[in-house]
């Protein structure tokens, strides 16, 4: 009875959205009042009727309902409950779910924070979508339905595949969500302006706080989706390029080049069809990645289920918002006016110059991620594009960037002249060389590429240090410098990071008695025992090791190797000592004779610094978000 | 006689438990390790969902590793070793993709996008400038807005 | 309106068109690169008597059709009735690769199901089965009279690869 009371919520939820779709764009266009107001209510209704489909669904995870097939998939009563909870978005159906339930919550947002936006606007904002919502509430109750009911019912579930079992898959479909589905409200502002013909710094200033959230929200679901590769899957790797990887980053790469773009269009009314065409192109990459990631068109480990059906349903959905959307685009844009007038050095130039190559290597990622599918298409063979081509590719894309970064903030608007920039900048390039070459040379290996890392991220954080010593002499520096400095400063932690873990990193593949010792890094790691142990739904041989540095005992590190009761696959649970200088890492492998095992540990320098670097970059965003003229804007 | 021999063998286990060992690399040769390991990460593990060969589990991973191993003690070189593989399982072992006509798209693209992208924002700027200069802006206006500016920082 | 403005959408389209064809593609599997190649050699112990060998050189003249399967191999027992036709039809030698297998297994699963082979030969530690682009089994190959790889079949033999492919190209090879 209760898993239809979700899917009734759902067909409701479909026929909201059609009026909420449809009725307001017309009334927009007609000028018919009546059609405008229905928008709020409608996306208001809504919200509440996905929040009721899905607090059903996990509902019935929650109570082990496993009369619903998606449950008996991807639940089990073994399970422990805040588990159960994230399996709900575990699978396909559930996560598409909680896709459209952050969708309407979104639209929500809007709707309520929208009192001061002109009717019109906010009409055409919440029908596109409104719009967008019907799409996949179609897909979802035509070939995706999460509350298919399987009878009779099972007696207990399959389980959740034990990778699943981990906080990092409470954390992360949620945040990347959160992330992606947020880019429709930049999508639906610039439809908005486009459809309205009004393309003017008023539409810029609204969107730019939702795109910023969003942002933050991607941000963070990424380096939470590295993160937890990292410590779950035991090869001590953050990031594969895989093609549901690349899936995430692309949107990201296009929406921090809209970020930057909003600015200048907001305060100059400058790059107007620029940025529409990019927040198109943010919310289409989110949809492609959707995509990508269901259809089975590309290899990879995080691919869900699929069925070829799902993947024509996408690209149909696909195809008709983005390819709409950029009819659209080339009707109106040509008729939008230019902002003001800028000179070729400026800060103008500088943003767009950067947004060039945001945009360069957002296409160079699905150049490589798709190269595959397009010669399998034409028929010229099979071929795998992986991290060796990506790596060579986007690191070259990347350095200009971080050098852009430096400048950027220091160029005034309109104009800037080359004498006062370098004046500005000499003192941070002096220290970004000095550290270029010291630093190497004193951890270890000097290697160009380390230099150049070294070079990058203290350039751009001496420029940072200067620029906030020079704002504190003129006055309290605002929110939003305050979050520029953050975000500069998140990406300079982050090369650090991955320059250090790149280059200094130790690995060691031993077999080990207990007793037996292992030294890595300055660290000595020795074996106590090796013993069984036991999980609420697994069996584990669990290690105890002794970390160690100049004989004294730090740590006790407890690595397992589960065998989870739903898995013939035994799963490598990694003991990672983290700290702020380093993590080290330890891995039982398989038992030998003798009592020994086989053990991998890996002492990674800095590796934290790679996800503190994003946590800034995030928080950075946040402080931007919350600078005080959006709350003058929301007071009156 | 038994006193020696107990007390000879409670002095060996006494040595070996204070004197534990540094413990032995798992791999005979760890110089040869080193360079399977960095030849494996870039080809692909056939059988798995997108895992490089270095670290699969998979038996056809640990039968190719077991084959680039012999390879290596051969004597073979990196790019022969490569050659191996591809005449058995094709270009699409390998994660590098191998540059030919085929690819050319594939790794010139980038680039061209690069050079692409900075001329139209070139060509772009200089037609922009000359376009709003005929909306010029009387001093007294360009003050207003530049006051306006510094405020809304 | 302006040329320039509708090349995202031109762009789109074309991605759009390279997307649809893709669904109907399988990007795991793998082409053989051996098509048109000779046949690698080997010489390995046969299944039924270990104490005689089989090499590819053995049918040199003939058309032949070399099955990779193994007692554990789920998809194997599958595809075992369209073995037994294809051997049963007698248009040219069927020659089973055990891989990677336990003699006894292997003999125990012929008793039951049935031998549809002339004979079977045994690659216990998958080295044949790597030179010849093995990645799983069920993999079938049809080599012609000088010992070229002239098709591979990857995964079960179904009726349809059966009829449309396997017994044309043996006719057509026997021909020459």
């Amino acid at each position: 009875m209760i898993p239809e009371i979700g899917h009734f919520a759902l067909i409701l939820a479909l026929c909201v959205s059609i009026i909420q779709g449809v009725l307001p764009l017309i009334g927009a266009q007609q000028g018919r009042r009546e059609w405008l107001v229905l928008a709020r209510p409608a996306t208001q209704i809504s919200f509440l009727l996905l929040a009721i489909s899905f607090g059903v669904l996990a509902w019935c995870f929650y109570v082990n309902d496993f009369s619903v097939l998606y449950v008996a998939e991807h639940s089990n009563s073994q399970l422990p409950t805040v588990y159960r909870l994230g399996a709900v978005w575990g699978g396909h159906e559930g996560s598409l779910l909680l896709w459209i339930f952050l969708l309407t919550g979104w639209a929500f947002a809007v709707a309520q924070l929208s009192k001061t936006l002109d009717e019109f606007m906010v009409a055409r904002v919440l029908g596109v979508l409104g719009l967008v919502a019907t799409g996949l509430l179609l897909f979802v109750l035509g070939t995706s339905n999460p509350f298919e009911r399987l009878i009779p019912a099972a007696q207990d579930g399959r389980s959740l595949n034990p990778l699943l079992q981990d906080p990092g898959l409470v954390f992360h479909p949620p945040m990347l969500y959160m992330g992606y589905v947020g880019f429709s409200v930049a999508f639906a502002f610039a439809i908005a302006s486009l459809l309205s013909g009004r393309l003017d710094a008023a539409w810029a200033r609204w969107s730019r706080p939702w795109t910023t959230t969003a942002w933050i929200f991607l941000t963070l679901g990424i380096a939470l989706g590295s993160w937890w590769a990292y410590y779950e899957l035991g090869w001590g790797g953050w990031w594969f390029w895989d093609p549901v990887e690349n899936a995430s980053f692309m949107p990201w790469l296009i929406g921090t080049a809209l970020i930057h773009s909003l600015v200048v269009t907001e305060k100059r009314g400058g790059f107007k069809n620029w940025t529409v065409l990019l927040a198109i192109m943010a919310f289409s990459m989110s949809l492609l990645g959707t995509f990508l990631v269901r259809s089975g068109v590309l290899t990879s480990v995080h691919a869900f289920a699929t069925d070829p059906r799902r993947g024509i349903f996408i690209l149909l959905l696909l195809s008709l918002v983005v390819g709409s959307s950029l009819f659209l685009y080339a009707l109106r844009a040509p008729k939008s006016t230019l902002g003001g007038k800028f000179s070729l050095l400026s800060r103008e130039t500088l943003i767009l110059l950067g947004n060039v190559f945001f945009v360069v290597a957002a296409g160079s990622v699905l150049l490589g991620t798709l190269y595959p599918l397009l010669i399998d298409a034409l028929n010229l063979g099979k071929i795998s594009v992986g991290p060796p081509y990506f790596n060579a590719v986007f690191v070259p894309i990347m350095v200009p960037v971080l050098f852009l970064m430096a400048v950027g903030p220091w160029a005034s608007w309109k104009t800037t002249d080359l004498k006062t920039l370098l004046k500005r900048l000499w003192l941070a390039a002096v220290v970004a060389f000095v550290a270029a070459i010291i630093i190497p040379s004193l951890i270890g290996e000097f290697t160009i590429l380390t230099a150049l890392g070294f070079l990058l991220a203290f350039w751009v954080i001496a420029s940072g240090v200067l620029q906030i010593i020079r704002q504190c002499k003129v006055g309290m520096p605002t929110r939003s410098f305050i979050g520029m400095q953050l975000g500069h400063m998140g990406i300079a932690v982050f090369v650090i990071g991955v320059t250090m873990v790149g280059a200094y990193q130790e690995e060691k593949d031993v077999r080990m008695a207990p007793g037996d010792t292992v030294t890595v890094g300055g660290y000595q790691i020795r074996l106590m025992g090796v013993g069984p142990a036991q999980g609420p739904n697994y069996q584990a041989m669990r290690g105890t090791f002794e970390l160690m540095r100049n004989g004294k005992v730090q740590e006790l590190m407890y690595p397992e190797k589960r065998n989870y009761d739903s898995s013939t696959m035994p799963m490598t649970e990694a003991a990672i000592d983290a700290g702020l200088t380093r993590d080290i890492y330890v891995s039982l492998g398989e038992p030998l004779e003798g009592n020994a095992w086989a053990v991998r540990v890996y002492y990674k320098p800095f590796v934290d610094w790679i996800w503190g670097g994003c946590l800034l970059m995030a928080l950075g965003g946040l402080f931007a978000v919350l600078d005080k003229r959006y709350r003058l804007r929301v007071k009156k | 006689m038994l006193n020696k021999f107990l007390s000879s063998l409670l002095l060996t286990l006494f040595i070996s438990i204070v004197y534990a060992d540094e413990a032995t690399p798992l791999a005979t040769d760890p110089v040869l390790e080193q360079r399977l390991i960095s030849i494996s990460e870039e080809m692909r593990c056939l059988v798995c969902q997108n895992e490089s060969l270095s670290g699969s589990r998979s038996e056809l991973a640990q039968d190719l590793r077991r084959e680039i191993r012999d390879l290596i003690r051969q004597g073979k070189t990196d790019a022969e070793i490569r050659t191996f593989m591809v005449d058995r399982y094709g270009d699409f072992i390998l994660y590098r993709p191998p540059v030919k006509p085929t690819t050319w798209l594939l790794w010139i693209g980038p680039f061209v996008l690069m050079i692409a992208g900075i001329t139209a924002l070139l060509m772009y700027l200089r037609r922009r400038n000359s376009q709003v200069s005929s909306i010029a802006l009387s001093d007294d206006e360009n003050k207003r807005i530049d006051a306006l500016l510094r405020d809304d920082k | 309106m302006k040329a320039k403005f509708i090349i995202p959408l031109l762009l789109f389209v074309v991605l759009v068109g390279f997307l649809a064809v893709g669904l109907s593609r399988d990007p795991r599997e793998v082409p053989s690169p051996l098509i048109n190649k000779p046949a690698p050699a080997f010489k390995v112990p046969q299944l039924a008597d270990p104490n005689k060998s089989f090499s590819p050189e053995d049918l040199k003249g003939q058309v032949w059709v070399l099955n990779v399967w193994a007692s554990w191999c789920v998809a194997c027992r599958e595809e075992h009735p369209m073995l037994v036709e294809l051997g049963k039809s007698q248009v040219a030698p069927l020659i089973g690769l055990d891989y990677k297998d336990k003699r006894a297994d292997a003999m125990e699963m012929l008793a039951r199901q049935g031998n549809p082979y002339n004979l079977s030969a045994m690659d216990n530690d998958g080295r044949v089965g790597i030179n010849y682009g093995v990645y799983g089994v069920p993999e079938t190959y049809v080599i012609d009279k000088a010992g070229i790889i002239r098709f591979k079949q990857i995964g079960p033999i179904t009726k349809d690869v059966l009829d449309k492919s396997i017994y044309p190209i043996i006719a057509q090879l026997n021909k020459a």
